[in-house]
């Protein structure tokens, strides 16, 4: 019998991380992340890991403490969000083009300004192009689960690459859930004792990380690391696989809800995938073929899966909680509609906003968007391909 | 009593916090000078003490965590004719922002710093900050602050920053005669302000504090560089207050409008009939 607790997102996150017990955690504090670390600040105190704590002034530090101790050969886990994110930019470059395996725990907030403490998604979604492998969240469970995979995947040989696993600020991260957690032994067992590659404290070979890379060969450098987040896809897969025979939890890069025989479906991110099953079960019993597409990695993209689901439908509605300012639609709208520019046949795409700075989403604004879609569907033609829900205009 | 500079803003800091006190130290110091809410700009970071311009009626620039110094010099600039002040934590202005207020003191802004110094991150709930003591204890640092406190006064005089001071939030009264002081100074103007943080700061409470500071008297020569740096050595038992350090030099728009030969930055090519048409107000 899998053990069963009360957790928030922060303490599911800083409770995985007890278990996989890294060799160094760097972290400032941020809302609202704050209390992940805090928690794991504890179980350095009473002695439940052997990890080097450092705190230190800044996130731009943290994430660089964090480089320093995996250059080194140690596995390392930091945490953070919005501006704290936003802060560490420059650093996120240099842990994903030095292919090190760190692993990092976001909560997503809304990036200043002006200030707001609540969810979206334009912190990460701002890290996107830095190299990292992003995992989102639905809930409190998936926090937990995913940050255990994101360990194994980030060290796994043919990926070496730092992860992200977000879960939505404040509505997963402090919201108590029922939360299934597994033994100690088993996390142990299932990531394995980890090895640095070419770490700097293997004094009988020297290596240099990060020399001077001009036009001669930094394109092929990042050729490479093109290739190597590519390469990522089938790890993620298998991982999630194993996870689901130790947990009964199965993990794939995407998850279908009711799409089956769906003809319309929502594609969307994090906590609001939860609100959207509801949407979706409420339209079923009034007899609407809907369904709903969750990204789960949205980096490296999952082209294959996404074209493979989404393209037999008829109508999407995208649901981006962040705007790229000035392009057309958000990121998860460009990234499917794109996606499905060579599929067998394409489906009417519209993109919806929403829940911007933590503004609340609701079963019935997904109802609204898929009810848009379809009506778009029959009349044939896309007046609008950019749409907003639950937004005062 | 009404003060010219009340705001309508619903204060969100604990009973009985610091903070308090330097708000009312401020609206005094402002209200004393014959300032009025528009020639004053409050320029402030993230924090407790960060969210303090929202409670004056002045203009506010409020960006991010640890980066008010950078916006206020650049305010100051382009119109010398305002009263800029920067205010936020010892976390913002030291921490996040230290590199900003090292450059600050090179520079010489005309601009007053002021420092609501409670030893803690005080908004994130309680860790350590660069002025907490060492072996400090928090929720995030369980075993205690492993890092010395950074002393900021001895770092600015070292720079030779041209006005450098302390003061008590429990104190309101001298608070206020130090900030004038500092608002009238040309030149960079540091006010370290010791604010005791009730809630997540059990270490240096009121009483800690009372028990320990006092004022420089009279005989006590602030241009002596030498003896600024001893004095502002002192802590523990006993926490002088007051003026430590004073020193006139140029300042950054000194020597800035003396390179461009032109009248402040905030005229140069602008159609006032427009703007006084369309509503806009000088200062002067
Ligand atoms: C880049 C960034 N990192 C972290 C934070 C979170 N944060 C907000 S205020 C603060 C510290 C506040 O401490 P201090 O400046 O001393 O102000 P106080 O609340 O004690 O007055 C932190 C870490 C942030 N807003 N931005
Ligand atoms: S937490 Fe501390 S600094 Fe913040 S308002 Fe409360 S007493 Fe003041
Ligand atoms: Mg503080």
């Amino acid at each position: 019998m899998a053990k069963v607790v009360g957790f928030n997102g922060n303490a599911a996150v800083a409770y995985a991380m007890k278990q996989i017990n890294p060799d160094v955690v760097a972290a400032y504090p941020i809302t609202p992340q704050t209390d992940c670390v805090e928690r794991f600040a504890e179980y350095v105190s009473e002695g439940l890991v052997d990890s080097e704590f450092i705190t230190v002034e800044s996130e731009h530090s943290a994430m660089s403490a964090c480089i320093g101790a995996a250059a080194a050969g140690g596995r390392v886990m930091t945490a953070t969000a919005a501006n704290g994110l936003a802060l560490m930019w420059e650093m996120l470059y240099i842990a994903a083009s030095m292919r090190l395996p760190i692993v990092m725990m976001v909560t997503n907030r809304a990036l200043s300004g002006n200030i707001n403490i609540h969810c979206d998604h334009a912190d990460t979604m701002g890290a996107r192009d830095a190299g990292w492998i992003h995992l989102f969240s639905e809930n409190a469970q998936e926090a937990y689960d995913n940050t255990i995979q994101a360990i194994k995947i980030a060290e796994d040989l043919g990926v070496r690459l730092p992860i992200m696993v977000t879960q939505d600020g404040f509505i997963i991260s402090h919201a108590v859930e029922r939360v299934e957690i597994l033994e100690d032994e088993e996390v142990k067992n299932f990531i394995g004792a980890y090895k640095g590659r070419y770490p700097l404290l293997d004094l009988n070979n020297p290596v240099t990380y990060g020399p001077i890379d001009l036009f001669d060969y930094y394109f092929e450098h990042k050729r490479s690391q093109i290739e190597a987040i590519d390469n990522c896809l089938p790890v993620i897969e298998r991982v999630g696989k194993e996870f689901g025979e130790l947990s009964g939890r199965n993990y794939e890069l995407l998850e279908g809800y009711r799409l089956e025989d769906a003809e319309y479906a929502v594609v969307a991110l994090g906590s609001t995938c939860g609100t959207a099953r509801e949407a979706i079960d409420s339209l079923r019993e009034k007899g609407k073929k809907v369904g709903l597409l969750k990204m789960r990695c949205f980096r490296p993209f999952p082209r294959e899966s996404v074209i493979e689901a989404l393209s037999p439908l008829k109508g999407i509605a995208v649901l981006d909680r962040s705007v790229s300012f000035g392009g057309f639609g958000g990121p998860l709208f460009t990234e499917v509609r794109s996606a499905l520019y060579d599929a067998p046949s394409r489906p009417s795409i519209i993109n919806f906003f929403y829940g911007l700075g933590g503004r609340d989403i609701y079963p019935e604004d997904i109802e609204k968007a898929l009810e848009k879609t379809e009506e778009v569907v029959k009349a044939g033609k896309i007046e609008q391909h950019i749409d907003y829900l639950g937004l005062r205009e | 009593m009404g003060n010219l500079f009340d705001s309508q803003v619903e204060i969100a800091w604990c009973p009985g916090c610091g903070n308090f006190g330097i708000l009312r130290a401020l609206k005094g110091a402002l209200t004393e000078l014959g300032f009025s809410p528009e020639e004053v700009v409050l320029v402030s970071g993230i924090g407790q003490a960060a969210k303090l311009p929202h409670y004056i009626a002045a203009n506010v620039f409020n960006g991010l965590h640890g980066r008010s110094i950078p916006v206020a010099l650049a305010v100051k600039t382009v119109n010398p004719r305002l009263l800029v002040i920067a205010e936020s934590g010892d976390g913002c202005m030291y921490g996040e922002g230290g590199n900003h207020f090292l450059h600050a003191l090179r520079r010489n802004p005309d601009i007053t710093v002021i420092v609501h110094n409670n030893q803690v991150y005080g908004l994130t709930k309680g860790q350590a900050s660069p002025t907490s003591e060492e072996g400090f204890v928090s929720k995030a640092q369980p075993w205690g602050n492993l890092s010395l406190p950074l002393n900021p006064l001895s770092l600015a005089i070292s720079q030779d920053a041209s006005f450098v001071a302390r003061g008590f939030s429990g104190d309101v009264d001298k608070l206020k005669e130090i900030i004038k002081e500092a608002l009238t100074w040309r030149g960079f103007s540091l006010i370290d302000v010791l604010q005791p943080c009730v809630t997540f700061n059990r270490v240096n409470t009121f009483a800690w504090y009372k028990e320990r500071v006092y004022y420089l008297d009279d005989s006590y020569q602030p241009e002596d560089r030498i003896k600024a740096l001893e004095k502002s050595l002192e802590w523990g038992d006993k926490i002088p207050l007051g003026v430590i350090y004073q020193h006139q030099r140029p300042t950054f728009q000194d020597k800035i409008y003396s390179q461009i030969e032109e009248e402040d930055l905030i005229y140069r090519g602008v159609n006032f009939d427009d703007l006084f048409s369309r509503g806009l107000r000088l200062f002067t």
